[in-house]
């Protein structure tokens, strides 16, 4: 079977050509002027938008948090019920995500607009009409809608993982429901909410559509700057290349950081 | 213990209503008869059938067909091959090459899209090949980040498959090519099957790689779904949402119920 | 029974740049029924792995027939193996693993139906035919995994710790029945596992290995009664392996008190390991024995006594069918055909 290696050839040729030449293009446009020259002028020019950087980390980060604390839980109680359950579960909770996620978002533009269904049936108690859309909250609010399947999906896959024969030792050894959740549940999952955080954080860092659609025009992204040098009126695709290598460097970092707790053997699983 | 489970009931079924609440606005509203979306004014299908005459929807809905089908056979090839042959290589080189297939499904995928961007200008301005923004490219970016998928899903079925009956096969008189095709492709071809369907739906989900990558003439689905909203409200939106809803309902349910019934024709069968 | 059919002259194989097989020579006769024996790691299945061509050796070479096969691809050689775990073919039923050899063969389905039903028969698994693989117990698969080896009619079938998966009472009855279905045969066994008695019940020769070396071969009378070192004399059965000093021809020294024996040509004043086997060893009065102890520990084995005598500074097993007093004084004594000298193993 030594021979068969020679099987991912194409594969390698494919990865070469179509990943890793055009992630080499972005640093190398980093790196030059129009006409070729070496520069580190884009990478400091990238310094005017410290502000839109930190935040898009900042609403990321509390998407992410937010994600956590609403489908840890979801996931806990999930993973606790009979295997038919938590097949409907699971499908409930995809389904959504089968949906192009720029109509789930366009439905939270229906909900949340000055019009929309909220502040009319607000309206009709005598509230409002209150400030929903063209917010950071909505910003954030679209994120969680729109990420919080990807938080529960890899902390379920650990949770189902954890040997009910684990908790009933731990009671019996004298631990209470809180002992036994700080204990042992809590640090069993810990690989499923470093995955989970990645896989809400780097969507929700880097997205520019949900932006556009909900934060209207005060709430810049990351995503968006790039999206303006390559195909908006600001272009420039040597600044753009630059802030989509800062944006690497961000997404790396929170990897690196949360894969301390992972290793990639159990992430196979977890993707699919 | 009882307290516990209401309590789970409960919790359970808000996150429900958060994931599920703006779909049913959406498709309450894809009946509304008022163009603006706050207010209910009488019940009516005249969305739905400005929906079919809209050609710019109905050509996208075939483009994106059209690059789903093409690129997910093609990343099923190229990605059931690389499987087998990851499987086959040592432990530090299967190693370097799965860590080499999580850049494009870790990476975010603004950055995979403005890249793969610039590897096609750069292709036709600088070296001459004649490659247009079209379903070319399309189809190629789509192939990129599918064959991860198909690769993910393929590779744990390998490795379930017991080593033994490749040389089993070569041990009754097959050749290394007569015990691929005679036993592990059988034996992996669950999961290649998910693999194929899994980049189908990515590839028909895909918006933002597409969005960098698609040309004017060649737009899918999701891009032209962005079109629409940007310019204005649209309540054909409402309408082709409702529809992908039930359409991705329908399946699941069918998909469903067939595990079902494979579940319970298997069980017969042990009896006996 | 003399015609040598497989004969691997010194084989060498790597892993990894480790050594898995030392220069490995063996011969192996036509119609036996022979069996690799030794703990995990000794090279065992990398010596049958070589004869069923999933292995080329590094050095040496392998004859089959009088004929060099050490690069013939598996699907070329006139043999067959039973795969540990079976190997069967999930996708297809009982009748198509069995058929598979067959039909890559392209014979003619009657053909095909009547050989299959045959080693059905075989293999007592008539009407199993249109199950899946999925379905069967393990002592079941087994049986298919044997059928779909042996319907190609190999020369030589190779079993990889077949047995290993099934329990205890299953075990026993495959030992019976594989003995059975070489006979019917006629054809060669080659046998590995790592269960001694496995291998004594059921092989004409066993190969005890140790670290890609062979220790010793011989029947199973042979390396039970005349074990050629301390590894083998362990891994056969329990053993007393005590350090002794070889006086001169057919006089042995250990435990402090000189014994006669039937060995010679050790040398004088050599030193030795000394096998005794534990139901070799008689229980007798203080005064009549050779050597005397205190009895440690008594365990009731089913058929025997498993007493420990502590005597002269080494810890004597015993079997015997008489029970003794924990803590009282005994005789040990030992005729000189039961005593086993051999060479110090190298360190």
């Amino acid at each position: 079977m030594s021979k068969a290696k020679y099987a991912a050839l194409p594969y390698l040729v494919w990865m070469v050509v179509f990943t890793i030449i055009p992630m080499l293009l972005i640093l190398v446009f980093a790196f030059t002027t129009p006409d070729g020259g070496f520069t580190i002028k884009n990478i400091s020019d990238v310094g005017k938008y410290t502000d839109v950087i930190m935040k898009s980390i900042w609403l990321a980060a509390i998407a992410t948090a937010v994600c956590l604390l609403l489908g840890y839980p979801l996931a806990y109680i999930l993973s606790r019920q009979s295997a038919r359950s938590q097949q409907i579960g699971l499908m409930l909770i995809m389904l959504p995500m089968w949906m192009s996620f720029l109509l789930r978002t366009f439905a939270w533009m229906t909900l949340l607009e000055k019009t929309g269904v909220i502040n009319r049936v607000l309206g009709m108690i005598g509230l409002g009409p209150f400030e929903l859309i063209n917010t950071s909250g909505a910003v954030v609010l679209g994120m969680v809608y729109n990420y919080l399947p990807f938080m529960i999906l890899p902390l379920h896959s650990i949770m189902v993982k954890i040997d009910h024969s684990v908790i009933e030792a731990a009671q019996d050894l004298g631990a209470g429901s809180m002992k036994v959740f700080s204990k042992v549940v809590l640090p069993l999952s810990m690989p499923g909410i470093s995955s989970g955080i990645t896989m809400v954080f780097v969507p929700a860092v880097s997205t520019f559509i949900i932006s556009k659609m909900l934060g209207g025009g005060s709430n810049l992204m990351i995503g968006d700057l790039i999206d303006m040098q390559f195909l908006g009126n600001a272009y420039n695709p040597h600044l753009g290349s630059a802030i989509s290598l800062v944006l690497m460097v961000i997404v790396l970092l929170c990897m690196s950081v949360m894969n301390q707790f992972d290793d990639s053997e159990e992430m196979e699983g977890m993707l699919i | 213990m009882k307290r516990h489970k209401g309590l789970s009931r409960l919790y359970t079924g808000a996150i429900m209503v958060f994931l599920y609440l703006p779909i049913l606005v959406l498709i309450v509203f894809s009946f509304n008869r008022n163009k603006s979306r706050g207010a209910w004014t009488g019940f009516t299908f005249d969305w739905y059938l400005k929906l079919f005459h809209n050609d710019a929807i109905l050509s996208a809905f075939g483009n994106t067909l059209i690059v789903a089908v093409v690129s997910s056979v093609f990343a099923t090839l190229i990605g059931t091959a690389a499987a087998i042959g990851i499987y086959s290589m040592n432990k530090w080189m299967g190693r370097a090459v799965r860590t080499l297939t999580y850049i494009p499904i870790m990476s975010p995928e603004i950055i995979m899209g403005v890249s793969l961007m610039m590897l096609f200008v750069l292709m036709r301005t600088k070296m001459g090949v004649p490659i247009q923004m079209g379903l070319l490219t399309l189809i190629l970016s789509h192939i990129t980040f599918n064959i991860p998928f198909v690769i993910f899903n393929v590779l744990p079925k390998l490795r379930q498959m017991d080593k033994n009956t490749y040389d089993a096969a070569l041990d009754l008189g097959c050749n290394p090519f007569q015990a691929f095709y005679k036993v592990v492709i059988p034996e992996i071809m669950p999961g290649i099957m998910a693999g194929f369907l899994m980049a189908v739906t990515y590839s028909l989900d895909d918006f933002v790689i597409s969005y960098f990558t698609s040309g004017p003439t060649s737009q899918t689905l999701p891009i032209a779904i962005w079109g629409q909203l940007r310019r204005r409200v649209s309540p054909e939106m409402n309408a082709l949402s409702t529809i992908i809803f039930v359409v991705v309902l329908l399946a699941l349910l069918l998909g469903n119920l067939s595990s079902i019934q494979k579940e319970r024709r298997e069980r017969k069968a042990v009896r006996i | 029974m003399n015609d040598v059919l497989i004969d691997i002259k010194n084989a060498v194989v790597e892993f990894d740049g480790e050594r898995v097989l030392n220069g490995l020579n063996l011969q192996i006769h036509d119609k036996e029924f022979v069996t690799f024996l030794g703990p995990s790691g000794c090279g065992k299945t990398t010596t049958l792995r070589i004869i069923g061509g999933f292995i080329e050796p590094l050095e040496g070479d392998i004859f089959f027939d009088g004929k060099r096969i050490n690069a013939l691809p598996p699907y070329k050689r006139a043999v067959n193996t039973v795969f540990q775990r079976y190997a069967l073919f999930p996708h297809l039923n009982v009748y198509e693993n069995i058929a598979f050899g067959l039909r890559l063969k392209k014979l003619p389905d009657r053909e095909i139906a009547s050989r299959v039903g045959e080693m059905l028969e075989m293999v007592n698994l008539r009407g199993f035919e249109k199950r899946g693989v999925g379905q069967l117990s393990g002592g079941q698969q087994q049986r298919v995994a044997i059928a779909r080896a042996l319907v190609n009619y190999p020369r030589v079938l190779l079993l990889d710790e077949p047995l290993g998966a099934l329990d205890l009472k299953l075990r026993k009855e495959m030992q019976g029945e594989l003995k059975r279905i070489q006979q019917a045969m006629e054809i060669t066994f080659i046998y590995v596992t790592h269960d001694q008695e496995e291998a004594l019940t059921m092989s004409d020769r066993v190969v005890v290995m140790k670290d890609g070396e062979i220790q010793q071969i011989g029947t199973p009378q042979d390396i039970y009664n005349e074990p050629v070192n301390a590894f083998v004399a362990d891994f056969i059965g329990e053993s007393n392996i005590i350090d002794g000093i070889m006086i001169h021809d057919f006089l042995v020294e250990f435990c402090g008190v000189r014994f006669e024996c039937v060995d010679k040509g050790f040398g004088e004043m050599q030193r030795v390991d000394v096998v005794v086997r534990p139901e070799d060893v008689k229980v007798v009065s203080p005064e009549e024995g050779q050597l005397s102890g205190v009895v440690e520990s008594i365990l009731f084995k089913g058929v025997h006594y498993e007493i420990t005598v502590g005597a002269h500074g080494f810890r004597w097993i015993i079997h015997s069918t008489l029970p003794q007093e924990v803590g009282s004084f005994v005789g040990l004594r030992v005729i000189p055909e039961d005593i086993q000298i051999m060479h110090k193993m190298e360190e």
